[in-house]
């Protein structure tokens, strides 16, 4: 059920702004993908062109084609409701819906959808997903329980198994162990290995170790300039950028001679 | 080894220090004071009403009764017609400006961009600042001058909703704004649609803080007087018929009995005693007055909490 993403030519505007340009990688089924670079060079920006998230902020726009599969998502007639609906996302900073309980955050992106379901569905889905996330044995006994009363990487683990909930094609996250102690960000890390069976995922990380640790391939971004756009510099099998990369500047960032 | 030496005078008295406790204890005396200045007024107005208005609250009959027939000559009486008619008025104007108030706080918060949300911003604005008795007899021109109606309650209600209106669109749009961002984005990345979000995840996150909102504006209409003189006068009787006739209120009935303030001696014991039946009724309806809108204010507070963040 994973599906393989291919941009090409992206161009991504906040307003009149460019903040990325020419963007063109392909990221296969099932594997994971890192997004590496300095703060500002576009990294986010680009993961939140994968499922249309990025002109929920007013004013941005993308240009390029993106194809999922094949298929065009910024094609004519594409609703990104349904790109998200394919395409799930963890975020950077925990974020349960404080309203409700540990149950009804995991099945909110299926009941939201699509309305009524049979309780013995939901049911399976949340243990189904909270296995998935690796927080089932920690929180089976008080499903009921808000929450935003569990720890910071327990939400964010229940972050992820909503995310898994509605069995999205994709998984993208950004920078999802930045706001996480160590443990945390061990199980998480371990979580991605077993999530990548069944998912294409991509992250985006702060930590150059992460990067080497959870992926297969790595892509480095890196502005073009000071004032420039953001640009992808190259992306490769993530043995070859933290060993042996092609360009000047990737190995310059990785060794830390950076700027 | 090496001795630790003592950390001792620097850190106990580092120079400064007696001025800047000098500062801290000024600073703490004002804030004090300025606090109990606060409450003076507040506790001084709560005995005033409490004291002089328990009386009819606790005789038979107030609850129930009427003041039909009843002159400042004349013992008890009742407010239960006045209750009744602030009710009415109040719940119709309060069913009319919620939804109102509430899909203009949402529009302005979730879509409103460009001169269209300025403007309503500024209608608004412009609307907190209507004295109630100007909204009345925009009412009074419309309603009765224009279009031939009667003098009645459900006239009230509609003036008392351009001054409710503005209050829950205020108190609503600052909650809105308060709902994180990240929370939006969350159910946008589950692929739930912009409305579906912004009624399942963003009003229950808001909802304690619109309710509060909603309990100020019914308190801030609930004891508005000038469009009862305009629109719809005072019935000493029972009216519950928010569409015809004059209808009691409970600031109608405070007017009332001021307007007919008047002594009356009696024979009590024997002896002659000067009493005050009509002031002792103002008093009575004014307590009822703020003990209504303090259960209202209550009652909201408890279904806040159901629905409240935990």
């Amino acid at each position: 059920m994973a599906k393989r993403i291919d941009a090409k030519n992206l161009n991504i505007y906040y307003g009149k702004f460019l903040a990325v340009s020419e963007v063109t990688f392909t990221i296969a089924p099932r594997s994971v993908t890192a997004f590496i670079g300095p703060s500002g060079c576009g990294k986010s920006t680009v993961l939140r062109t994968i499922n249309r998230m990025h002109e929920v902020i007013s004013g941005a726009t993308v240009e390029g084609d993106l194809l999922l599969d094949g298929e065009n998502i910024y094609g004519a007639g594409i609703d990104p409701v349904d790109v998200r609906r394919t395409i799930g996302m963890v975020f950077q900073r925990p974020n349960p819906f404080p309203t409700m309980s540990i149950y009804d955050n995991v099945v909110a992106g299926l009941k939201l959808q699509s309305g009524r379901l049979r309780k013995s569905e939901l049911d399976e889905t949340v243990e189904r997903s909270l296995r998935g996330a690796n927080l089932w044995e920690e929180v089976k006994s008080r499903l009921a329980k808000p929450g935003a009363g569990l720890s910071g990487g327990q939400q964010q683990r229940l972050c992820i198994a909503r995310a898994i909930a509605v069995e999205p094609q994709v998984l993208l996250m950004d920078e999802p162990c930045s706001a996480l102690d160590p443990i945390s960000t061990l199980a998480i890390e371990d979580l991605i290995q077993t999530l990548k069976e069944k998912y294409t995922i991509v992250i985006v990380t702060h930590n150059m170790q992460q990067a080497a640790r959870v992926s297969e391939r790595t892509a480095f971004f890196n502005l073009a300039g000071v004032g420039k756009p953001g640009q992808l510099v190259e992306i490769d099998d993530t043995q070859k950028i933290f060993t042996n990369p092609t360009d000047q500047r990737t190995e310059d960032y990785i060794s830390g001679r950076f700027g | 080894m090496t001795t630790v030496e003592s950390a001792g005078s620097s850190l106990a008295s580092p120079p400064g220090a007696g001025i800047r406790k000098v500062k801290d204890r000024t600073a703490t005396t004002l804030v004090y004071a300025a606090f109990a200045i606060a409450l003076v007024p507040l506790i001084w107005l709560l005995w005033t009403v409490v004291s002089k208005g328990i009386y009819m609250l606790t005789r038979n009959g107030w609850f129930t009764g009427t003041e039909r027939g009843i002159t400042y000559r004349d013992a008890g009486g009742g407010a239960w017609h006045a209750v009744l008619g602030t009710l009415e008025q109040v719940a119709l104007c309060t069913a009319i400006s919620v939804p109102i108030a509430l899909l203009v706080a949402i529009y302005l918060v979730e879509y409103g961009r460009g001169p269209l949300a300025r403007m309503t911003t500024f209608m608004v604005d412009i609307l907190t600042g209507i004295p109630s008795i100007v909204a009345a007899l925009f009412i009074y021109a419309v309603f009765i001058t224009t279009f031939g109606g009667e003098r009645s309650g459900w006239l009230v209600s509609l003036a008392l909703v351009m001054l409710m209106i503005p209050v829950i669109v205020r108190t609503t749009e600052e909650m809105l704004k308060l709902v994180p961002n990240e929370l939006r984005e969350a159910s946008y990345a589950l692929g739930v649609p912009k409305w579906k979000t912004i009624v399942r995840i963003v009003l229950p996150t808001a909802m304690s803080g619109i309710v509060t909102g909603v309990v100020l504006g019914i308190a801030r209409v609930a004891g508005e007087t000038a469009p009862l003189l305009i629109l719809v006068g005072y019935s000493p009787d029972k009216n519950a018929n928010l569409f015809s006739g004059p209808q009691a209120s409970l600031p109608g009935l405070i007017k009332d009995q001021f307007s007919n303030l008047g002594s009356t001696t009696i024979l009590e014991g024997g002896k002659r005693v000067t009493v005050h039946y009509a002031a002792d009724r103002m008093w009575g309806a004014a307590l009822t007055l703020i003990l209504l809108v303090m259960i209202l204010n209550l009652a909201a507070r408890v279904i806040a909490r159901r629905s409240a963040v935990n």
